[in-house]
C-alpha cells in the first residue's frame, strides 16, 4: 500500500456540508404533507397509568391524533421482535405504548400528532394522566443488597469476569503492602448535541423512507421491520449526517417506533423530534461501585489484584459493561479475581457511552495504582513499567501490538514528567496549587465483518459505498482516503455514500472497530476494482506493463506506475478507455481473519500526563495542560484521528470534574435533565491539549493495520486528572466527579 | 395556567411578521408563540441553524439578528418584525464558503458538525463585538456554545486565525 494520503493531514471532506448548514440531520427532511409528533413523558417511575385523557388535546387546531397504549395500532407482540443488535438478548426491551405499565420515569406514554410543530407542543401539554403508583427504587446505595452475579455474557463482545487466577486472598492477606478502596462514579448522560429525531416519509407506493438519528440503519430497519411485520423492501432508512451519539444512537430509540407507528397508522410523514430532558433516558452510563484491594511488595510489584465491582442496570433488562475485567488485563499479576455484580433499579436502561465499562474500570484501577506509586514511593510511571505486560492477563493471550512503553517515553518527555516533585502540595501559581498526574488507558481493537462497494466511472470517478454511519468520527473522509490510495485517485475524485440501508450492510458504528472493519472492506473492494484496471492497462496494444503482473505496479496520480521503472506507466485514462467505458464495480466482504488472528488480543493503548491547577480558596480546577500518548496502531487521517483524541479528552474533564446525572429518589427521576444543570465542558474549560501518535506496527489486527480511536481518548483522564489533583492537594478523591465540595 | 387560552382564539392570533433572512425579505403569518429557530426551520426549511437544547442552553441556535448574534430557540419570531437575519445559510455555501467556515474545515473545528453553523455565527457575532484579544477571550466568550465533541482547540484556532488575517488585511 502506498501512502500518499494514508497518515496526512486531510481536512474532512464533508467538511464544506458541515459548515454551510447543508449537511441534513434526522430531522432536516421534508414531505409535501409532513405531520409534527411530539412524544408525552411519563410522570411516575413505576406503576401503571389509570386514565389518559386526550380529549382536549384533540381540541388544538390542526390537532390530528394523539396514540396511548389505548389506541395504538397492532405491534408486536413478542419480546425478541423488539430485539436490536446491541440488546442484552435475555431481556424484554422498552415496548412503547404497549400497555399500561410503567418501568421509568418518563417514559414515553403518548404521543401527540399534529399539522404544526407548535400545535402538537401545545398538545402535549393537555394530555390528562392518572396512575397508580408502585413502590420504586433508583438509589444505588439501598438497591446494593439484591445484587446479582455476573456469570454470562447476555451481548456480543460483553465478557463475564474471567476465572479467578491463583490465589488472591492468600496472597493479598500475605502482601507488605496494601490498598483497599472504595470507587464510585455515578450516573452519565451521553448527551450529542443534536436531539433525538427521525423523520418518517411516507411514499406513495406505501413504503417507508426514513431519516432516523442512529449509529446502524441497519439496526433500525430490522427494528422497524420486526415490531411492524414490514419487509425490508418496504422502508429504506437513511442516516447521512449524524450530529453525535457517543453510543446513545447503537440501539434504535423510541422517537424511531413512535414515529413510524403514526405514519403508518396515518398514512402521512411525520417527524418526531425529543427535547433535551426526554434524551436523559435513553441510556446513560451506568453508576459503578468498584472495591479494588492491592497487594504488593514493597517496590510496588503487584502480588495480588482484587476488583469486586457493581454496576446499576434497570428492572426490564440485564444490561451489564465489563468494568471489573480492566483491573485484571493490563498489569502482570499472578493472583487476581474480579467479580461483577448488577444492580437492578426502576430506571431506563443504561446504553454503551463511549468506552463503555473501561472509562470507569480504567479509572479506578489507575488511581489504585497511583495509590500504590504513593504507598511505595515510586514513580507513577516507573511502578507501570514494573508491572508491565506482555500478554494480555485475563486471556492469557499474545498482544497483535502493544506500543505502550513508546507512549510512556514519548509521553513524559513532551509533558516534560522530570519537572514533577512527588511531594503533594509542592508548587503554587498564584493561589493556586499546582500538580502534575499520569494514568495508562487501554481499549479494545476489534474487526467485525463488513461489506463495501467500490465503482469507477468511465470518467475517473470512484464512487465507495457502506451502509456505516459518520457520526463526527471522520468515517466518510477515511473511507476517501482509502479508497484514493488504493486507485491513487486525489480526494476530489472519490465520492463516498454511507449511512443508508441500500449499500452494502456495515456493522454498528461503535466500539471503535469501523475504521477496522469498513476501511478494511473499502480497501478490498478498491483493491478488486483496480485488479481490474490493471488487466485493462496491461491489455492495451503495446502496454508498457505487458509483462508486468499487478504487485509489481503502483497506483500514482491517476496512474499505473511500474515499480521498478516509474517511466513506465499507463494513464488511468487510458486503461478506462480500454475497457470502452464501462464502470468498474466490486464489492466486497471483509471480516477477521481467524487464521492470522488466533492465539492474540487486539488493544489500543495510551498515556496521558495532566498538569492540574486547584484554587485553594474556592477548589476550582482547572486542567491546564495534557499529553496523551496514543498506541492506536497506522493513523489514517491524522487530522481527524487527533481531534478524536482530543473528543476524548475533553470528555474525561468532564467525567473528571463535572458530570452527574443526579436523581431525585423520592421521585425516581433525574434532576439535572438539561445543559444548565448537567455541566458539559465548554470552551472555557479546555486548554492545552498535545496528541502524540507513537509508530505502531500490526500486520495481525486487521488488513490495514489501523485501530479504531473513537474510545481510548478517553480512557483513562479521568483517572490521571485525580492523581494530578492528588498531587497538588494531597486530597484523594475516590468519588466522581471532582467537585470543590470534595477538595475543600 | 396552560389550557387557558381559548382554542378558537389560536387560530386568529397569527401576526404578519416581515423578516429579511439572508437578504431575502418574507412575509409571513406567525403564531406568536413560533420560535425564530422553529420559524427557520420548519417554515423556511433553513435548517443550518440547529436544535440542541430549545433553552438556550447551548449555542446551536446561534444566528445574527442585526448583526448581533442571538439564540434563536429563545427569540419569538413576532418580536423580530423587520429586522435583519443572517443565518449560516446566509455566510457562504458549500461552493462558496466564506473565510471564517473555511477556517472551521482547515483547522477540524468539528467533528460531527451539529454545533458548528451556531458556533460560526456566534463567532462571527463575537468579532464584530471586538472584545475578544487573547485565546482566553475566545474561550471565555465562546463558551456559549456547547460541542459535545469536543473540538474546541481547533474552534479556537480558526477563529484566531482570522482575528489574524483580518489584523494583517487592516494593517494593509
Ligand atoms: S437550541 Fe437554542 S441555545 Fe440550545
Ligand atoms: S462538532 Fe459535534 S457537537 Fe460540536
Amino acid at each position: 500500500m502506498n501512502t500518499h494520503l494514508i497518515g496526512t493531514d486531510v481536512n474532512r471532506i464533508d467538511g464544506p456540508a458541515k459548515v454551510s448548514g447543508a449537511a441534513k440531520y434526522a430531522a432536516e427532511f421534508f414531505a409535501p404533507d409532513l405531520l409534527y409528533a411530539v412524544a408525552v413523558s411519563g410522570a411516575i417511575a413505576h406503576g401503571e397509568i389509570d386514565t389518559i385523557d386526550t380529549a382536549e388535546a384533540m381540541k388544538v387546531p390542526g390537532a390530528v391524533e394523539v396514540f396511548t397504549h389505548k389506541n395504538r395500532p397492532h405491534v408486536s407482540w413478542f419480546n425478541k421482535s423488539y430485539l436490536d443488535e446491541d440488546a442484552p438478548v435475555d431481556g424484554k426491551p422498552l415496548r412503547p405504548l404497549y400497555d399500561a405499565k410503567i418501568f421509568f420515569s418518563s417514559q414515553p406514554i403518548a404521543l401527540c400528532v399534529a399539522e404544526t410543530f407548535e400545535a402538537a407542543r401545545y398538545m402535549s401539554r393537555l394530555v390528562q394522566v392518572t396512575y397508580t403508583s408502585l413502590t420504586h427504587q433508583t438509589d444505588m446505595k439501598i438497591a446494593v443488597q439484591e445484587a446479582k452475579k455476573v456469570t454470562s455474557s447476555n451481548r456480543d463482545g460483553i465478557e463475564a469476569p474471567p476465572k479467578p487466577r491463583g490465589n488472591s486472598a492468600r496472597a493479598y492477606a500475605d502482601a507488605p503492602v496494601k490498598i483497599a478502596k472504595g470507587y464510585l462514579s455515578p450516573t452519565e448522560i451521553h448527551n450529542p448535541m443534536e436531539l433525538f429525531a427521525t423523520t418518517v416519509i411516507y411514499n406513495d407506493d406505501h413504503t417507508l423512507t426514513i431519516y432516523d438519528k442512529t449509529q446502524s440503519v441497519t439496526n433500525s430497519q430490522m427494528y422497524v421491520c420486526n415490531i411492524f411485520g414490514l419487509s425490508k423492501n418496504d422502508v429504506r432508512v437513511e442516516s447521512p449526517f449524524v450530529g453525535g451519539a457517543f453510543g446513545s444512537a447503537l440501539r434504535p430509540q423510541y422517537q424511531l417506533f413512535l414515529a413510524t407507528l403514526a405514519a403508518k397508522a396515518l398514512k402521512r410523514s411525520v417527524r418526531l423530534t425529543l427535547t433535551r430532558d426526554q434524551m436523559f433516558t435513553l441510556g446513560h452510563r451506568p453508576e459503578t461501585l468498584q472495591e479494588i484491594r492491592l497487594g504488593a511488595n514493597q517496590d510496588g510489584q503487584l502480588l495480588a489484584l482484587h476488583n469486586e465491582s457493581m454496576q446499576a442496570t434497570s428492572r426490564y433488562e440485564n444490561y451489564f459493561e465489563v468494568i471489573a475485567n480492566w483491573s485484571g488485563l493490563s498489569y502482570l499479576c499472578e493472583n487476581a479475581t474480579m467479580e461483577e455484580k448488577t444492580v437492578s433499579m426502576d430506571t431506563s436502561t443504561p446504553g454503551d457511552m463511549r468506552a463503555p465499562g473501561a472509562a470507569q474500570g480504567v479509572w479506578a484501577i489507575e488511581t489504585a495504582m497511583d495509590e500504590l506509586a504513593v504507598a511505595t514511593g515510586s514513580d507513577p510511571v516507573d511502578l507501570r513499567l514494573r508491572n508491565y505486560a506482555d500478554k494480555d492477563q485475563n486471556h492469557g493471550k499474545k498482544y497483535s501490538s502493544k506500543e505502550l512503553k513508546a507512549c510512556y517515553t514519548q509521553g513524559a518527555a513532551r509533558f516534560r514528567w522530570n519537572e514533577r516533585v512527588a511531594t503533594p502540595r509542592s508548587e503554587r501559581r498564584g493561589t493556586a496549587l499546582v500538580g502534575r498526574g499520569m494514568a495508562g488507558g487501554v481499549w479494545e481493537s476489534p474487526q467485525m465483518p463488513a461489506a463495501a462497494k467500490a465503482t469507477l466511472a468511465a470518467d475517473g470517478t470512484l464512487t465507495v459505498a457502506s451502509g456505516t454511519a459518520d457520526i463526527g468520527t471522520g468515517t466518510y473522509t477515511m473511507m476517501a482516503i482509502l479508497a484514493g490510495e488504493a486507485l491513487g485517485l486525489p480526494l476530489g475524485r472519490v465520492v463516498v455514500k454511507l449511512g443508508d440501508t441500500e449499500l452494502p450492510v456495515a456493522p454498528l458504528e461503535g466500539g471503535s472497530w469501523t475504521v477496522a472493519s469498513v476501511g478494511s472492506a473499502v480497501s478490498k473492494a478498491c483493491k478488486a476494482v483496480a485488479e481490474r484496471v490493471f488487466t485493462l492497462a496491461a491489455g492495451i496494444n503495446e502496454s508498457p506493463l505487458k509483462h508486468a503482473s499487478f504487485q509489481d505496479v503502483d497506483f500514482l496520480n491517476e496512474r499505473i506506475v511500474l515499480r521498478d521503472d516509474p517511466s513506465k506507466f499507463v494513464t488511468l485514462q487510458s486503461a478506462l478507455e480500454q475497457g470502452e467505458g464501462k464502470p468498474i464495480e466490486e464489492k466486497a466482504d471483509s471480516g477477521p481473519n481467524m487464521f492470522k488472528q488466533h492465539g492474540y488480543k487486539s488493544y489500543t493503548h495510551s498515556a496521558v500526563f495532566v498538569e492540574v491547577e486547584v484554587d485553594e480558596d474556592f477548589g476550582t480546577v482547572s486542567v491546564c495542560r495534557v499529553v496523551s500518548a496514543i498506541a492506536g496502531g497506522r493513523i489514517i487521517n491524522h487530522e481527524a484521528a487527533q481531534s478524536q483524541i482530543i473528543g476524548g479528552i475533553v470528555w474525561g474533564i468532564g467525567m473528571a470534574l463535572q458530570e452527574q446525572a443526579e436523581t431525585d429518589h423520592q421521585f425516581g427521576r433525574i434532576m439535572n435533565h438539561n445543559f444548565a444543570e448537567y455541566h458539559v465542558p465548554v470552551n472555557a474549560d479546555v486548554h492545552d491539549i498535545d496528541v502524540i501518535f507513537v509508530k505502531e506496527e500490526d500486520d495481525i489486527v486487521n488488513p490495514i493495520g489501523a485501530k479504531g480511536l473513537g474510545e481510548i481518548g478517553l480512557v483513562g483522564v479521568a483517572a490521571a486528572i485525580g492523581n494530578a489533583i492528588y498531587n497538588a492537594t494531597g486530597v484523594r478523591v475516590r468519588e466522581l466527579p471532582i467537585t470543590l465540595d470534595k477538595l475543600i | 395556567m396552560v389550557g387557558k387560552l381559548a382554542l378558537e382564539q389560536r387560530k386568529d392570533l397569527a401576526v404578519a411578521t416581515t423578516l429579511t433572512v439572508n437578504g431575502n425579505t418574507h412575509t409571513l403569518d406567525v403564531e406568536p408563540w413560533t420560535s425564530l429557530l422553529d420559524l427557520l426551520r420548519e417554515r423556511l426549511q433553513l435548517t443550518g441553524s440547529k436544535k440542541g437544547c430549545d433553552h438556550g442552553q447551548c449555542g446551536a441556535c446561534t444566528v445574527l439578528v442585526n448583526d448581533v448574534r442571538v439564540n434563536s430557540c429563545l427569540c419569538l419570531a413576532v418580536m423580530h418584525d423587520g429586522d435583519a437575519v443572517t443565518t449560516i445559510e446566509g455566510l457562504g455555501s458549500e461552493g462558496n464558503l466564506s473565510p471564517i467556515q473555511q477556517a472551521f474545515v482547515d483547522h477540524d473545528g468539528y467533528q460531527c458538525g451539529y454545533c458548528t453553523p451556531g458556533q460560526i455565527c456566534s463567532a462571527v457575532g463575537m468579532l464584530k463585538e471586538g472584545h475578544a484579544k487573547t485565546e482566553a477571550d475566545v474561550r471565555e466568550q465562546m463558551s456559549g456554545n456547547v460541542c459535545r465533541c469536543g473540538a474546541y482547540p481547533g474552534i479556537v484556532a480558526a477563529v484566531r486565525h482570522i482575528m489574524a488575517t483580518s489584523q494583517t488585511e487592516g494593517a494593509r
